[in-house]
């Protein structure tokens, strides 16, 4: 820590905010100091959100990846639709707006001393910290699925070499195989996603590989969106997708990598040409390390700051969160990352943040000029915490003109344009 | 820039929350972004919103929560909406720059 009061500094920072009248931290000598760790959604957003509203603000964004890989849109590439390219990002434009950028695994957070330590052995000290530290894969949870089996049978679940990997595969599988997923339990990233991809390799295959078959091995009786999905496989798909819940023998407990089989509870094999593996998933690591995650492997936050509650000065955004009802998708953390940033700096300045209001927005592709989406409003309120504002939201209807569906698919490209834009554009 | 943070801070003023049930419009109005665009200005077929009528954004709003404007998204995302945060997302998004 440097040798300024913190006590001192808030005080005055208030002090001169509210003389000028505007949402601004003037610190005289020191600006603040506040570290993101992670620059997915999560923390790219609340990076420039910091920047946004407190240009002197002192920021450091510390993620290892020099080009980040969009989760959203990477089924897109594993159908063939999108390159990698398309979706990878630099963070130029994040340092140009004055954001600094270290290319660096955080590997500890010393929160009694208010520092992050770098793998490489630098110290960033902070007067608060963001963490965005995505998701890990619970490797082991089922059995034989550790990180040397997804070299054979990826997860994809991480953008990025297991997306080109899995389309690799995909396009190396004879006509007539058999595609199997393994779609996880809740909760876990990206609801939709795994049936977005579905619809993605269903597509590549009815136009390459027509005979195949997928067959979708589910530890959940539902699914996000499930409805939307299964009207559109029927309709564009049909006969390719079998679909089988938890009660039908769906959970899959061993996969053999070489023999390319995978075994469900109740002792089905099933063997697969190309088998996809979503495992269980908890918090990233850092989180996890640091006291952030409860037992349940997640993140608890307190809605209105998204500041843990297990450790204050510190904030946790995106899908390591537990923000039910709020899904863990990359539209909830780039939401999340606006109030966190809001948050930090009426904090800073000893403010309160007004009542807080937020919104969900989520695409999937599942056929050329067909998209469905879900939609959310949702608010703190005192008491209840984070709510989904009642009669608002939801999903696109199931009886709707083609061209409704088309305009989803036309929108859904924009919104990535826009979200993705906001963030590293 | 500059103008864009001015301005929230005068929206937040001038669209002071009047209970706990109306969100910080510069906090909502921020969400908009992840669809039409950082600077609102758009992104395909999502129309922009910087700059337009006051009076027509909330116009519109209140069409799509009321069920008179056809949509696919936006009404089942203004029927979240106050009318208070109606008020404080038209004038947001009209005073941008």
């Amino acid at each position: 820590m440097t040798g300024f009061s913190r006590r001192r500094f808030i005080a005055g920072a208030a002090g001169a905010s509210a003389a000028i009248g505007m949402p601004q931290i003037a610190y005289g000598q020191a600006a603040a100091r506040v570290v993101v760790i992670g620059g997915g959604f999560g923390g790219a957003t609340t990076a420039r959100f910091l920047k946004k509203a407190s240009p002197q603000l002192n920021v450091t964004l510390v993620e290892p990846n020099r080009r980040f890989v969009t989760c959203p849109y990477s089924n897109l590439v594993i159908g063939g639709w999108r390159k990698l390219d398309q979706i990878s990002f630099g963070y130029d434009r994040l340092a140009k707006a004055g954001i600094a950028v270290v290319h660096d695994t955080a590997a500890a957070i010393e929160h009694d001393r208010k520092r992050v330590r770098l793998a490489g052995g630098r110290m960033l000290p902070y007067d608060r910290l963001i963490v965005s530290p995505g998701i890990d894969l619970r490797w082991g949870a089922i059995a034989g699925y550790d990180e040397k089996a997804a070299s054979l049978m990826p997860h994809a679940w991480k953008a990025g070499e297991q997306t080109l990997l899995l389309r690799r595969q995909l396009e190396s599988m004879p006509d007539g195989g058999l595609f199997v997923m393994a779609a996880p339990a809740n909760p876990f990233r990206c609801p939709p996603g795994p049936y977005e991809r579905i619809s993605m390799v269903a597509s590549y295959l009815k136009q390459s590989k027509p005979r195949s078959k997928v067959l979708v091995l589910d530890a959940k009786e539902n699914f996000s969106k499930q409805p939307l999905f299964q009207d559109a496989w029927a309709k564009l798909y049909p006969g390719m997708i079998e679909w089988v819940p938890v009660g039908k023998d769906g959970k899959v407990v061993k996969v053999d990598p070489k023999a390319k089989t995978v075994e469900t509870e109740f002792g089905q094999v099933h063997k697969a040409a190309v088998a996809n593996v979503i495992p269980p998933q908890f918090a990233g690591k850092i989180a996890r390390d640091s006291g952030l995650a409860d037992q349940s492997g997640w993140c608890p936050i307190d809605p209105t700051s998204f500041e843990s509650r297990l450790v204050k000065g510190i904030h946790v955004v995106g899908d390591a969160t537990i923000a039910a009802p709020m899904p863990k998708s990359g539209f909830a953390a780039n939401s999340q990352g606006k109030v966190a940033a809001a948050a930090a700096v009426a904090m800073l300045q000893g403010k309160a943040l007004g009542p807080i209001g937020m919104v969900n927005t989520c695409y999937s592709h599942v056929g050329k000029d067909y998209a469905i989406s879900v939609a959310n409003v949702f608010r703190v309120v005192p008491d209840r915490g984070l709510i989904e504002v009642p009669d608002s939201g939801g999903t696109s209807p199931r009886q709707w003109e083609d061209e409704n569906r088309r305009l989803e698919s036309v929108y859904a490209d924009g919104w990535y344009a826009s979200i993705t834009g906001e963030m590293f554009g | 820039m500059k103008i864009h943070i001015i301005v929230a801070g005068i929206v937040a003023l001038a669209v002071a929350p009047a209970s706990a049930q109306t969100a910080d419009v510069s906090i909502l109005a921020s969400t908009c972004s992840g669809c039409h665009g950082a600077n609102a200005d758009g992104s395909g077929g999502i129309p922009g919103l910087k700059g337009q009528q006051q009076a027509y954004i909330a116009d519109q709003l209140k069409a799509f929560k009321g069920g008179s404007r056809p949509a696919t998204v936006m009404n089942r995302l203004a029927k979240g909406y106050t009318d208070e945060e109606i008020a404080g997302l038209a004038l947001h998004f009209s005073r941008l720059k």
